[in-house]
């Protein structure tokens, strides 16, 4: 018996020893499910088909910018595995898409998956499976909410702080405004209005003289215009996605309106409203942006877009370089690269968001000049400054300073 | 193309005339179909339970369109309305006034029930393609309505509503979906044994008189505006069912959850399972949740031309879906005995 006991004890010390030298070794490298010496697996959920599948340019631009930092040698040594799943804007669709990717691929993270009824539907799984749910595709405001869902974050600037910034600039330049709003009736037209709102403060009962709602299934919205001209209202807020928006622009020159008129930054794509619009309709209206429009001439030999060009035209021909979305894909991948490189060796779920909340003046050369990324532990609204913006000739001009707003969720 | 210029041309002929034995499948077959969706959870990973769960209430609701295209002839694409409908009630009543969520699904499908019945009286002057085009706007007008304003602070307007998910009850070691599987699997058996039942009885013999000829049917005496109403009401009460069962499911109910496309999925589902053959609703389901997934995997630009080409073969090569494979594999086996 006592031999047997030698020997077990003589066993134990050898697996207590072993245990202990790979808790060394695993002190120095720290992964999660999705995350070893060689790969990192990142799950993404786009709507490739479907009524929104003009978004899903944006999956490609990212799938294309991940090949090229793996032929670049990938990440500290580790090559990023893109798992891009197809959801056709249906959000059960999403919730199956999402599951697939924790569960069956084991991704470390889901990385913008795209629009706000998708991401709603997977907001509460992924935080109670305590997987990130990174820099997602929707402007609505409740993805800056790290108390409640400090797995969730958002990237673009949400819309609410859209609408204030160009509420401060209403109640500054023109304090007896009467405000006409187009919006479209979704949470997208809401949360603009809400912004509106907000930012106008006690005086949104009195300033607000009309507001007016549409449905995308609408063949135009001509009659709407028409109706908020008889308001009277001398500014126009143009709460519209790009198709509308184009439409809004051409009836109100039509019928000789000329409110102060404010674009809403979804829209303001030289190249699929103000073209098609025509010119000389748009000019002076004012709109907000924070990244450089491919189809502005005034970037043609900016430094950054040349490097997105030759991006493009390496690992993604078949993108549309006048198309807004290549631009949002490859901004957005550039942040979460930055992110994993700021994460080093410690590749666990919880050191991700800690980076992701740790950006500090953060920026890719697709911003506007002076917009930087910045989050910390209780702000999750990595970009939330824009820059007023105000259409001259066939290119928006910027004036004014950078403007930050943030609006939590 | 075939099945849509018959209707045109000679009314409800697409839906053959189905005898009613062989809407349903052998005692043996049913329990090893029974024992395999039991025993399988038990090995299987979370997310194939509840992919298997899904595969469950899409066949209810694809049932729910089989009994009233395959049993009494009529045509809806407005289905995604009444599964809308069902899961919103759900939903409401889960989130809203914290009722448990069994009693919600009862509620579900006597209200859906009680609008398919109200919607059937209009759609009763209208038959085949025309039919199909009233439901349609139903289908179009859901989204919409589930947005309106003052409906907003039950149903969270357009930002949806996200559902807690039950735990398993008395204490069981059960995770949330497997308990989720089991109880959609008893709702979905209950339910199946009741169609069957229902087509085998008086009403059943109603529907089919009037699937096969609505002018023989009423000289028989069959009250062709009832029956025809009812199997409107009774489709749509299993939608609704369906659609509080996937509310549970999916935790999240939005109006862009219950578009045409959904109605159209189930239809496809119908006809690839086998219009009229109870048991390929399940099949139909798989086809609708599993064959998106592996035309993404062929191609991802072009997944919706990948899976049209494989519904195209499907349709071409067995017209009849999921029944006609059955049937010829049966004569297989009949023929292997007798060697």
């Amino acid at each position: 018996m006592p031999a047997v006991i030698g020997k077990l004890a003589a066993a134990s010390l050898a697996l207590a020893l072993i245990t202990a030298s790979t808790s060394i070794a695993s002190a120095q490298k720290k992964y999660d499910t999705g995350a070893t010496d060689t790969e990192i697996k990142i799950g993404n959920i786009m709507p490739y088909s479907g009524p929104a599948s003009a978004y899903g340019q944006i999956g490609r631009t990212e799938a294309a910018f991940f090949k090229m930092i793996n032929d670049q040698g990938g990440i500290n040594g580790r090559k990023i595995n893109f798992i891009s799943y197809d959801d056709g804007y249906s959000p059960p669709k999403t919730v199956e898409q999402a599951r697939k990717l924790v569960e069956s691929d084991e991704v470390l993270l889901i990385f913008n998956s795209l629009g706000t009824p998708p991401n709603s539907a997977i907001h509460k799984y992924m935080n109670s499976k305590k997987v990130p749910q990174l820099f997602v595709a929707t402007g609505a405001t409740k993805w800056n909410d790290p108390k409640d869902f400090p797995w969730t974050m958002g990237w673009q600037p949400n819309y609410q702080s859209e609408t204030q910034i160009y509420a401060k600039y209403i109640l500054k330049n023109m304090p007896n405004a009467k405000i006409a709003v187009l919006y479209q009736n979704d949470d997208y037209g809401k949360d603009y209005l809400k912004g509106l709102k907000d930012g106008l403060g006690a005086k949104a009962s009195t300033m607000i003289v009309a507001e007016e709602s549409y449905e995308t299934t609408e063949p135009t919205v001509d009659n709407h215009i028409v109706k908020l001209k008889s308001t009277g209202a001398d500014v126009f807020m143009n709460i519209t996605t790009p198709k509308f928006a184009a439409q809004a622009i051409k009836k109100i020159a039509e019928i000789g309106w000329k409110p102060t008129h404010f674009l809403n930054n979804v829209s303001q794509s030289i190249g699929s409203v103000m073209k098609p619009a025509g010119f000389e309709n748009g000019q002076d209206i004012i709109s907000a942006a924070y990244l450089k429009d491919p189809s502005d001439p005034q970037w043609k030999d900016d430094p950054g877009m040349k490097t997105w060009r030759e991006f493009m035209a390496k690992y993604f021909p078949e993108g549309d370089t006048l198309a807004g979305e290549p631009i949002v894909g490859y901004a957005v991948a550039q942040t979460l690269v930055q992110v994993l490189k700021q994460c080093g060796d410690n590749l666990t779920r919880e050191n991700v968001m800690k980076e992701a909340a740790n950006l500090k003046d953060f920026r890719t050369e697709l911003l506007l000049p002076g917009i930087k990324i910045n989050t910390s532990p209780t702000d999750f609204a990595p970009i939330s400054s824009l820059q007023l913006e105000r259409f001259k000739g066939e290119k928006w001009q910027l004036f004014g300073d950078v403007i930050s707003a943030d609006a939590g969720g | 193309m075939s099945a849509a210029e018959d209707v045109v041309t000679e009314g409800n002929e697409a839906v053959e005339a189905v005898p009613k034995r062989a809407m349903t499948l052998g005692l043996g077959t049913s329990l090893v179909v029974l024992l395999l969706l039991v025993a399988v959870p038990l090995f299987a990973k979370n997310f194939i339970i509840f992919q298997m769960t899904q595969l469950l209430y899409l066949g209810l609701a694809v049932l729910a369109l089989n009994i009233l295209t395959g049993g009494s002839g009529q045509f809806s694409l407005g289905q995604s309305a009444f599964y809308g409908i069902g899961a919103y009630v759900t939903a409401v009543m889960m989130e809203q006034f914290n009722i448990p969520y069994f009693l919600c699904l009862p509620v579900a499908g006597v209200l859906c029930f009680g609008v398919g019945f109200l919607f059937g009286q209009p759609a009763l002057r209208l038959s085949g393609v025309y039919l199909a085009l009233a439901t349609f706007a139903l289908a179009t007008a859901m989204p919409q309505l589930l947005k309106l304003n003052f409906l907003e602070p039950w149903t969270g307007g357009v930002q949806g509503l996200v559902v807690t998910k039950p735990d398993a009850p008395f204490g069981l070691k059960m995770s949330q979906d497997m308990w989720l599987y089991y109880f959609t699997l008893v709702v979905v058996l209950a339910i199946y044994v009741f169609s069957v039942n229902l087509l085998r009885s008086r009403s059943g013999r109603a529907f089919m008189a009037i699937r096969d000829n609505e002018i023989a049917a009423s000289a028989m005496g069959v009250n062709v505006a009832l029956y025809k109403t009812l199997a409107f009401g009774v489709s749509a009460g299993i939608t609704g069912v369906a659609g509080g069962l996937s509310a549970i499911a999916v935790q999240f109910v939005a109006p862009d959850s219950f578009t045409i496309t959904l109605a159209i999925q189930l239809f496809l589902g119908m006809v690839v399972g086998g219009v009229g053959w109870l048991p390929g609703s399940i099949v139909g389901a798989a086809f609708i949740i599993f064959v998106p997934n592996i035309a993404e995997g062929v191609s991802k630009g072009l997944s919706g031309a990948v899976f049209g080409v494989i519904l195209f073969i499907v349709i071409y090569l067995v017209p009849h879906g999921a029944r006609q494979v059955a049937i010829l594999g049966q004569q297989f086996a009949g023929r292997l005995r007798r060697n």
